[in-house]
């Protein structure tokens, strides 16, 4: 279970749409708990560094990536996982998401149809190197 | 002892320890250690040869080794080491970029290719050949192939990826059909003389084949549009006739990832290759700057209008460039990547050569200088910064110079050949005969020098400059045919 509040959620939604048609990607922080529930409390946006066609693809920079973990270090956060948004597209990682796609991050797809369809789910990769889906609540976690 | 500084998504494999202490030594020593210490580790670090993966990058410090002496770089006491995943991902809706993004792949996958009754009829030809089959030809089905130029070689490359049932062909060409395009370029007919190329283009294929799409692109294609063009496509056919336009085409195919069949003709000779193609399974090979990483000086390989060229090379060259295509988008036989051929058509002579992609490719070798689509013109020396520019005159001022008697000396700067063909009464001094009839040139008038189309007077007036110190010299923009275009339409074109 991945918990995103209302607040996070809207920053991933905010980061979808500005980025309309292109795909955005960041970062998401936050903590783990012993029975594998996750909760993000702060993302960070990154810039979709593919060359060429960003509406069917992102990259992240390595040095984005330094940065998240430096970021996450410094606040005492994990680095949970990645988002990234599907524009005009479900919100179930392609084909192509599995094979680029890191153990242990959750991977939180942003589907954007227009600006009122916007759907997010989460998955993360098991043993077999598949997604899986992983429950997003917005429950406030004490 | 250096830090190895392990990603989270691996932090499982290493206890959930993120920061590591290793000996000093080389990169592949630090991997080693690590992965002795982690045996977990190895499957996400190296890849079944022993090499580091290539979406594993590693940096020291905030230096990819990829940039330093790879993993042969020194990890020094102190020295901090980041273990960085690639994330990338994507909706790839569409299974050929995801392929594509692996750099040059043979893209197209038609197996949900469906034909309709007549289609089926109309390439027969091709479904029963052993080898080749229907499979073979989904994938043409599904295939988008760019073409770029649809002159010389555009002509025969677009006639048969049409007819052979591509699926979508896109054609660049900012030109118009002109009647001295029709000795050799058999896509147009006289009719089509005066109409923007792409559509006549458009008109002919379609009337030879209504099953497929055309995209066109009535521009030139430059560093702005190039790679927004070019990324809807599968395989990039490049059948230009200048060296800015040529490295821009393979600059932007390897950029993003796309096999550029290649191909161009002078006089009586012509060249095709494959460039930036993985065949599946294979290694990638070379590309337009592994043979050659920089262009010859401006002037020295003159263009077809300039130099000529014999109508049926580029038929002939043209319809080697289509077979490549094909064998790229269907994995059918042995294509031409890694290999040059030439053809001399004078002496009917066939040679291969072997070309390898180079360490100091600037584009993909083991230091890449170029990221991004640089200016090809000034890349190529046709409009070198440094040079002041040349004094121009346009066909329209020198009519008026010669209407209002202005004094001025007019130099035609080309063969006696073409003289014979047209002239406007300059006195005829040949290019390579200028220095030696420097003192024919007046210094103490306007002198106007031109030739076909403006490049050899430029270079004359450069010389002459510079030799001589003439500070009096004008080029003719746009040269004679600027002139009957503008002035006397009544004269011959050639």
């Amino acid at each position: 279970m991945i918990i995103i509040d209302s607040r996070i959620r809207q920053l991933l939604v905010e980061d979808a749409l500005n980025t309309f048609p292109d795909e955005c990607c960041g970062f998401m922080f936050g903590r783990e708990e012993h029975d594998g529930t996750r909760q993000v409390v702060d993302i960070l946006v990154v810039d979709n560094a593919k060359a060429g066609d960003k509406t069917r693809r992102f990259e992240i920079s390595p040095q984005d990536y330094m940065t998240a973990e430096a970021h996450a270090l410094e606040h005492d956060w994990t680095l949970l996982g990645i988002y990234h948004s599907h524009p005009k597209h479900p919100a179930i990682p392609s084909e192509h998401d599995r094979k680029a796609a890191q153990p242990y991050f959750s991977y939180v797809i942003i589907s954007v149809m227009d600006a009122e369809t916007i759907e997010l789910r989460s998955w993360l990769l098991n043993e077999e190197q598949q997604f899986e889906e992983e429950t997003i609540t917005n429950y406030q976690y004490q | 002892m250096a830090t190895v500084i392990i990603p989270t998504p691996l932090r499982k494999f290493t206890n959930n320890t993120a920061r590591l202490q290793v000996k000093p030594g080389t990169v592949q020593d630090t991997v080693r250690e690590l992965t002795i210490n982690f045996p977990d580790l190895k499957k996400h670090l190296l890849d079944e040869q022993g090499k580091i993966r290539s979406y594993v990058n590693i940096f020291i410090g905030n230096d990819d080794i990829r940039d330093l002496q790879q993993e042969h770089t020194a990890v020094q006491e102190g020295a901090v080491v980041s273990i960085v995943p690639a994330i990338a991902g994507g909706s790839g809706a569409d299974p050929r970029s995801a392929a594509a993004n692996a750099g040059g792949a043979a893209p197209v996958n038609g197996e949900d290719v469906v034909f309709t009754k007549e289609e089926l009829a109309r390439y027969n030809r091709h479904i029963i050949i052993p080898g080749f089959g229907m499979e073979a030809q989904q994938k043409l089905k599904k295939a988008r192939v760019l073409v770029v130029g649809s002159g010389g070689l555009g002509s025969p490359v677009l006639l048969y990826l049409a007819a052979a049932g591509i699926g979508t062909i896109g054609i660049v060409d900012f030109d118009v059909v002109d009647d001295s395009n029709l000795q050799r370029q058999v896509l147009f007919g006289v009719d089509a003389v005066g109409q923007p190329k792409v559509e006549a283009a458009k008109k002919r294929l379609q009337a030879l084949n209504p099953h497929i799409e055309l995209k066109l692109y009535n521009t030139h294609l430059n560093s702005h549009n190039a790679l927004d063009i070019l990324k809807d496509y599968d395989v990039i056919a490049d059948g230009t006739d200048n060296f800015p336009t040529r490295y821009l085409v393979n600059d932007a195919s390897v950029l993003l990832g796309k096999p550029n069949v290649y191909a161009s003709i002078f006089q009586f000779e012509g060249q095709v290759s494959v460039f930036n193609y993985r065949p599946a399974g294979g290694t990638l090979g070379p590309n337009y700057r592994d043979l050659y990483p920089t262009p010859p000086p401006p002037g020295l390989v003159p263009s077809c209008a300039e130099g000529g060229v014999l109508g049926v090379l580029p038929g002939i060259i043209g319809s080697l460039q289509a077979l490549e295509v094909i064998k790229v988008i269907t994995g059918v036989g042995e294509t031409l990547s890694g290999r040059f051929y030439i053809f001399d058509a004078l002496n009917f002579e066939s040679r291969t050569f072997t070309i390898k992609p180079r360490e100091d490719n600037p584009l993909n070798g083991k230091n890449p200088t170029i990221t991004a689509l640089i200016d090809y013109e000034q890349f190529c020396g046709m409009r070198a910064v440094e040079e002041k520019p040349l004094k121009e005159v346009t066909a329209k001022e020198l009519y008026d110079w010669q209407v209002t008697g202005e004094p001025f000396q007019l130099i035609d700067v080309r063969e006696p050949h073409e003289y014979a063909i047209v002239n406007i009464g300059g006195e005829l001094i040949p290019l390579a005969t200028v220095a030696d009839h420097a003192g024919e040139i007046d210094r103490d008038r306007k002198v106007v020098v031109h030739c076909k189309v403006g490049g050899r007077s430029a270079k004359a007036i450069r010389e002459l400059e510079e030799k001589f110190g003439y500070t009096n010299l004008y080029n003719l923009k746009g040269g004679i045919l600027a002139y009957i275009d503008q002035i006397q339409p009544e004269l011959t074109k050639y």
